[in-house]
């Protein structure tokens, strides 16, 4: 007997919606397996994450609030793996980001009209992170650069930068030491939606994600950068740039990314310190492909990952069960839905020995 | 591209609905018990800074019994992530909360604002408001004497520390530990590495070999866990521990420990509570306070040496002296503290400078 891997014919619309139902109740049930394993009772935990994440108005903001920098994120880091361009920089991008909205928020104050101060605070994050991107993009186009090693590497230079940043030159004089930038001033503040933490980051995000939807379904733009992703041959056929589509594209990537880093310094933090590269960059690599890099599905996503992670604490908080539990049980309920999405492209066959035709085992990406 | 919205869809859908289906978790708040939560910044297996915190915890539920109930949440990020987590406890009915760590600072604040019936007790920082205290112990007096001991008992007149976070807290730990060490050896020198951590087993350990490589024959650090302290003794060499008596988990190497005692703190504070007599305090209590002390020496400090500690301890917990009383030199040479004077709280708060005998720098500044 042997098991192979085929690629479907045409992806059943039945498979669709199946896949990913299977998918989250075998998630569920390993997951419902460690903790019966560690002494919880699996119904009351996941009635417990599930009430934590999404319970009160206060909770789902809590949850948009870890979503909103996955969203944008996860949008930069679609556009990028649309062309297979392996970005996974968007951790230093959204830092690099949160730094350039820094600096433009405590320098620019005494300069620019109130009025004007957020904007450029946001448009100098945007800026910083699509340099950030541009960068690996132009050397992987020019000089032929791998561009999963410069996009990871340069991560570690934003985020060891902002650190250098905040515990040195830009250290809050009035903070006793601490490491931490001054507080920015009110006029550099994201505002909040209602009393929540929750910010206009969300509507950046959801207008932003229809946006790029509509450039990357409704225009000869988006057409050539899929055309680039799937077939880099034809696309040169057909006389498309593609060192200039896949900076520009590398440029809106690393752009949502500092969007981000912008939004989580000026709506959350309000001044540059610790606990602004918290993983948000690598999340959104996860969002990306679990939302098959669509961009409104990386919304609805992102508010999933957003509630898992928020979900995720009360396994401590409630169930009393160690931390490394929650994290263990979050990977046990990514790896399944991950998974699972192979089985939409692909079927497994069974094949019996006697009646084989030649094996025909496909080795295609998906 | 409609059917994978609808995916995405469906699977949202699914899991509200089986999350909505399971009724309601929390259990009802038991009438009478006083709710004390605390949030860690490390595990309390990490025999180390939240350990203590922890057995402190312990100690509470010892002393007042059914009066209080206490729950824990180990591993918070610090920064903006810990609101969250603080929020959740004064939503869910905690009546004080104790943030066991420095960079939870702000969002306390920020959540203390939003629920003025809940007190919050803040370790180590240095902001307060009609609900939020702060508290910490001067660490830095049982740094100065296990420095004392070290100084006495290097050979190589080489001392490694592992530096965590350059912040005043550990710079102020430095100093004093130094300060200790020079007092009897004026020939030694303590060379510092700092990690940017405060609890990452396998870099601080690392940290900790590069001192012996450079010929460091005693360790001492900063950051939560035990791992600087058996790589000194796998070679051989010794160790001072830290935030616990890590001699019960590592072995005779380590020669003592400044350690952390909160038991008496926390029993008090909640005391104080129930009994309606609590008000906005910056709790900084020293050896005289119990709150910090000198863990029990290794059978390998000779008598000499526990004498002169003690004499040391005495003429600090009289009051006579403190650590940073002058003169106090600095790196450079220059007086921060003329002979006569003695440092006042503030400036210790906000230490931001090497003294003599140090040998490393400060971040950049």
């Amino acid at each position: 007997m042997q098991f192979i891997f085929e690629k479907r014919q045409s992806v059943s619309r039945q498979a669709i919606i199946l896949v990913p139902i299977i998918s989250f109740l075998v998630s569920l049930l390993l997951g419902a397996i460690l903790l019966a394993v560690s002494g919880a009772n699996p119904l009351l935990t996941y009635a417990a994450m599930g009430k934590g994440a999404f319970g009160s108005w206060r909770n789902i903001s809590e949850t948009l609030v870890k979503a909103i920098p996955l969203m944008l994120t996860g949008l930069g880091v679609s556009i990028a793996f649309r062309m297979r361009f392996w970005n996974i920089g968007a951790e230093g991008q959204l830092t690099l980001g949160g730094v350039a909205a820094a600096w433009a928020a405590l320098s620019l104050a005494d300069v620019l009209p109130a009025w004007m101060l957020l904007p450029t605070v946001i448009l100098f994050g945007m800026l910083a992170g699509a340099l950030w991107a541009g960068v690996p993009a132009a050397l992987k186009v020019l000089m032929g650069v791998d561009e999963t090693l410069t996009t990871l590497m340069l991560n570690y230079v934003a985020i060891l930068f902002s650190k250098h940043l905040y515990y040195g030159p830009w250290r809050d004089p009035e903070g006793f030491g601490f490491p931490g930038t001054a507080p920015f001033p009110e006029a550099a503040w994201l505002p909040r939606l209602g009393h929540t933490r929750a910010h206009w980051g969300l509507l950046f995000a959801v207008v932003l994600a229809i946006v790029l939807w509509l450039v990357l379904n409704r225009t000869r733009w988006g057409f050539e950068l899929r055309i680039i992703g799937e077939n880099k041959r034809a696309a040169r056929y057909l006389g498309i740039n593609i060192a200039r589509n896949v900076i520009l594209a590398l440029a809106v990537s690393g752009a949502l990314s500092g969007l981000a880093g912008a939004c989580e310094v000026a709506g959350i933090s309000r001044r540059l310190q610790q606990g602004l590269s918290i993983g948000y960059g690598y999340t959104a690599i996860i969002v990306a492909w679990m939302a098959q890099l669509n961009p409104l599905a990386v919304l609805l996503v992102a508010i999933l990952m957003g509630g898992l992670l928020v979900g995720g604490d009360q396994v401590q908080m409630m169930m009393g069960l160690p931390a490394a539990v929650g994290l263990v049980l979050q990977g046990m309920i990514l790896f399944p839905m991950l998974a699972g999405s192979l089985f939409t492209e692909y079927r497994l066959r069974i094949i019996r020995p006697e009646k084989t035709p030649p094996a025909l085992v496909t080795t295609e990406e998906a | 591209m409609q059917h994978k919205i609808g995916h995405v869809f469906s699977l949202a859908l699914v899991l509200v609905i089986l999350l909505t289906s399971c009724g309601p978790a929390a259990a009802p708040k038991e009438e009478g018990a006083y709710k004390v939560a605390f949030v860690y910044i490390g595990p309390p297996g990490d025999l180390g800074w939240t350990y203590e915190h922890d057995r402190g915890r312990k100690l509470l539920i010892e002393e007042l019994g059914d009066a209080v109930e206490t729950k824990y949440i180990e591993n918070v990020p610090e920064g903006p992530d810990a609101a969250r987590v603080l929020r959740d406890y004064a939503q869910q009915g905690y009546d004080m909360i104790f943030a066991t760590s420095f960079g939870y600072m702000d969002p306390t604040v920020e959540v203390a604002q939003e629920f003025p019936d809940v007190k919050f007790e803040h370790c180590s920082g240095y902001k307060t408001a009609d609900n939020m205290s702060t508290y910490f112990g001067r660490m830095y007096q049982p740094r100065y004497l296990s420095g004392i001991v070290a100084g006495k008992m290097t050979e190589s007149n080489t001392i490694g520390y592992v530096a965590a976070f350059p912040i005043p807290e550990v710079v102020r730990g430095i100093n004093a530990f130094t300060r200790g060490v020079l007092s009897v050896n004026p020939d030694a020198e303590v060379r510092v590495v700092w990690t940017n951590t405060w609890y990452d087993p396998v870099i601080e350990r690392e940290a900790a070999v590069a001192l012996l490589d450079e010929g460091a024959d005693i360790i001492t650090q900063h950051q939560d866990t035990t791992e600087p302290q058996k790589a000194a003794q796998e070679r051989g060499a010794l160790s001072v521990g830290y935030d616990s008596d890590m001699r019960a988990f590592v072995g005779d190497t380590v020669l003592t420990a400044p350690v952390w005692n909160w038991g008496a703190y926390y029993v008090d504070t909640v005391k104080a509570a129930l009994d309606g007599n609590w008000e906005t305090h910056q709790y900084w209590g020293g050896l005289q306070e119990n709150v910090v002390l000198l863990a029990e020496f290794s059978p390998k400090v000779p008598q000499d040496v526990r004498d002169l500690v003690e004499a040391e301890s005495q003429k600090i917990v009289s009051g006579d002296w403190d650590v940073f009383c002058g003169p106090v030199v600095d790196q450079n040479g220059n007086t921060v503290v003329a002979e006569g004077e003695c440092m006042a709280d503030g400036d210790m708060l906000g230490m931001s400078f090497f003294v003599k005998g140090v040998v490393g720098s400060i971040s950049e500044d």
